[in-house]
């Protein structure tokens, strides 16, 4: 698997990395883990794994395709996990997403977090991922099994129950 | 004081305006609000389109400066 980008921050253990390929979540889940190098430190994991749907909006999808700004999209994923790490006591963060061409199952989008205890695990997990959400600059359009296409216009708030 | 912008488009936008960057020049003080306008004459900047500059979030009143990059967009859908 080939990332388009890829960088670990000094200061902040962290990487971001972009797929134009498909991906494996747990396998670069578990190649960074190793590398890392944190055995022993760690107390705490969430992983959390967005995968693309066959279905949005009452309609049956069946490709999307992901735009994103590429440098824009890198600096504000970065920017975010260091918010995260502020907030939250965290040894490591990883964010790997997809762009490109992609089929329903394919994963979208990987964020993993390492901390001592649950708490920060967690809570920075989620808050990457709502951050994500509103403000990294990727763009979905799907193709619908009608072969019509359409940008989906706005995410929805991952707080508020639908 | 002449200044060179590179304007970028993405998503929806830029397939509605039919390109996705090009180089302007323009005698400043401008602001982002004032690139759109110059950059799409009789075009109303959408409400909910967003701007940034050289890649940060930016409020449509913030000035630019010689070499910058200003890019508008729709809102993300990314995750």
């Amino acid at each position: 698997m080939k990332w388009l980008f890829f960088r670990q921050l000094q200061g902040v253990e962290m990487a971001v990395k972009l797929y134009a390929q498909g991906f494996e979540p747990l396998q670069i889940f578990h190649e960074h883990q190793q590398q890392a190098g944190m055995a022993g430190q760690f107390g705490a994991t969430s992983i959390f794994i967005g995968t693309m749907r066959d279905m949005n909006a009452g309609d049956e999808v069946k490709a999307m395709t992901l735009e994103h700004y590429p440098g824009m999209t890198e600096k504000q994923l970065e920017k975010i996990i260091s918010e995260a790490s502020q907030k939250w006591q965290v040894l490591d963060v990883l964010v790997a997403h997809r762009v490109g061409e992609i089929l329903p199952n394919d994963p979208i989008v990987l964020v993993a977090v390492w901390a001592s205890h649950r708490g920060d695990a967690y809570d920075a997990n989620r808050y990457i991922m709502e951050a994500l959400k509103s403000s990294a600059p990727f763009w979905k359009k799907e193709r619908l099994v009608s072969d019509q296409e359409r940008w989906v216009e706005k995410n929805t708030d991952g707080y508020n129950k639908l | 004081m002449l200044m060179s912008i590179k304007v970028r488009y993405f998503a929806s936008l830029k397939e509605k305006l039919g390109r996705a960057e090009h180089v302007m020049d323009v005698t400043g003080p401008v602001t982002v609000a004032e690139i759109w306008t110059l950059a799409n004459p009789g075009t109303a900047m959408p409400d909910n389109i967003i701007s940034a500059l050289n890649m940060e979030y930016v409020d449509s009143q913030q000035s630019v400066k010689e070499g910058d990059e200003v890019a508008f967009f729709p809102p993300v859908t990314g995750g």
